[in-house]
């Protein structure tokens, strides 16, 4: 076959790199030092960032697209797939991440948004794009827009879990809400959801969204990364929980084992032995920001 | 019959669908006893460097070694491709490799995630079958005793894509994400019970 027969950018070769992500680990690094740690660790890929969420969080003002000089030290730095993020709309940072053969583009509720309307339109790209989600009308509207992976938003930069499991509770009732309805109540269903029938339809009909369902914001431990998987987490994004750790490369480490091996406590217990201190983490009913509610 | 998927990271679910769609028990492999009295195992699509990492950190890397030095029928897709093979060009300083191909192969050989790309191949004894490559490996070198199954032409000559030596064999694209199950019942049909 020639090449003029081949193409690239499908929705089956876009959805299939999440796939291929499935039961691993996505470290934020910010730096090329960072990234060899996570990818010694066992890291299946690296998000290049500036500023780990925590520390956006703490320093305030615009957080924008990294510099693009700090991707490519990454992506010379690693050979497994880089990410990074783009501002919630901002379709001019994702087409210069595209251009920088970034893996995957993250469009980011971390980031300040640069659209209040709306989201980026992901079928115009080639790279394929993960979106965050609160609840499964949000991760269905993302699907619609081209979104090839969904992860929960979680409260990115806090060191707590509890939104994460909050958005992936929700993800999987409503689901199972879709599933036991009768085909009749799709459309009403579809409606209070404000997502596009078609997709609906088909969640009810499968189970399961059309995409990967990963899971980001606040894992700090590998008990956190056990218990996102065991609701039902394919993968996991650890972002200031590893780098804002005592000892990040074996927290690294012990959340990449307990990653394949989360079915198995006696497993987790070995690798959680000895860790030093998590992140120290924030109660999020103190925030003044909710980086959550960043989407819609 | 039983046959093995390796399911320390990856595409795990996929090969196991099309294992159950062909009619074959699927076991997941996370630790040495998981080897015991399988018929044949898949390698699955991944990241390589995870997948060797987590081997070595789950006790399998050893003992996977001497069943597949003593015989075990494997298949390896993509990342599965690289563990088989006898040489990674651009991998990590510490890549290792099982050396079950005699292939030598060049991780994510055709690019980056935009590069990654589908088309139709054409796979001896099947016909026409559709080909899935995903930051895909590309071999750039063959013994004579690796068996080709089938090619593809990427502007540049063809090169082999699916290959077969003995009870090994391997493929740079992804037969399971498709529902295609006719290059995994070629695997299957080679396999005999033990």
């Amino acid at each position: 076959m020639s090449p003029e027969t081949s193409s690239t950018g499908s929705q089956l070769v876009k959805r299939g790199l999440a796939d291929m992500l499935r039961g691993g680990v996505i470290m934020d690094v910010v730096n090329p030092e960072q990234a060899k740690i996570a990818e010694d660790a066992g890291a299946v890929a690296v998000m290049a960032l500036e500023r780990v969420p925590s520390d956006i969080r703490r320093d305030g003002g615009v957080a924008r697209m990294s510099d693009p000089q700090m991707i490519q030290q990454i992506q010379a730095a690693v050979t497994i797939p880089v990410m990074a993020k783009a501002r919630i709309g901002h379709f001019a940072e994702a087409q210069i991440l595209e251009a920088l053969g970034v893996d995957y583009v993250d469009e980011s509720e971390v980031l300040t948004p640069a659209d209040e309307e709306n989201h980026i339109d992901k079928w115009a790209f080639t790279v394929p794009f993960v979106c965050g989600a609160t609840n499964l009308g949000e991760a269905l509207r993302r699907i619609a827009e081209g979104a090839c992976l969904i992860r929960s938003k979680g409260e990115a930069g806090t060191g707590n879990v509890v939104e994460a499991v909050r958005h992936l509770r929700t993800i999987n009732a409503q689901m199972r809400r879709l599933q036991s309805a009768d085909a009749s109540e799709l459309y009403a269903l579809a409606k209070d959801l404000g997502s596009p029938l078609a997709l609906v339809q088909e969640v009810a009909e499968t189970g399961h969204l059309p995409v990967p369902l990963f899971c980001a914001g606040g894992i700090s431990t590998p008990a956190d990364a056990s218990l996102v998987l065991q609701l039902g987490a394919e993968a996991v994004f650890v972002g200031s929980g590893i780098f804002k750790s005592e000892d990040p490369v074996r927290m690294a480490h012990a959340i990449v084992e307990t990653t394949t091996h989360y079915r198995d406590p006696a497993v987790v217990a070995k690798v959680s032995t000895g860790l030093g201190a998590a992140m120290r983490g924030a109660e999020t009913s103190t925030l003044e920001q909710r980086l959550a509610e960043r989407g819609w | 019959m039983r046959v093995g998927v390796l399911a320390l990271q990856g595409d795990v679910a996929e090969h196991r669908a099309t294992l159950d769609a062909l009619g074959v028990e699927a076991v997941d492999v996370r630790r040495p006893a998981d080897l015991d009295s399988l018929a044949g195992l898949i390698m699955p699509g991944g990241e390589s460097t995870a997948i060797a990492h987590l081997l070595g950190t789950s006790g399998l890397r050893s003992v996977l070694g001497e069943r597949l030095e003593t015989g075990l029928p494997v298949f390896g897709t993509c990342a599965g491709m690289i563990l088989l093979a006898s040489e990674v060009v651009d991998g990590r300083a510490d890549q290792w490799c099982y050396s079950r191909l005699d292939i030598a192969v060049r991780r994510n050989g055709y690019g980056r995630q935009v590069a990654s790309f589908e088309t139709t191949l054409e796979v001896s004894g099947l016909g026409t079958v559709p080909g899935v490559f995903i930051r895909a490996p590309r071999v750039l070198s063959w013994g004579p005793h690796v068996e080709v199954l089938a090619s593809h032409d990427h502007g540049d000559g063809p090169v082999p894509v699916l290959v077969r030596q003995g009870s090994a064999w391997a493929s740079a694209f992804h037969p399971e994400l498709t529902g295609d199950t006719r290059v995994h019942g070629l695997f299957v049909s080679s396999l005999t019970d033990r």
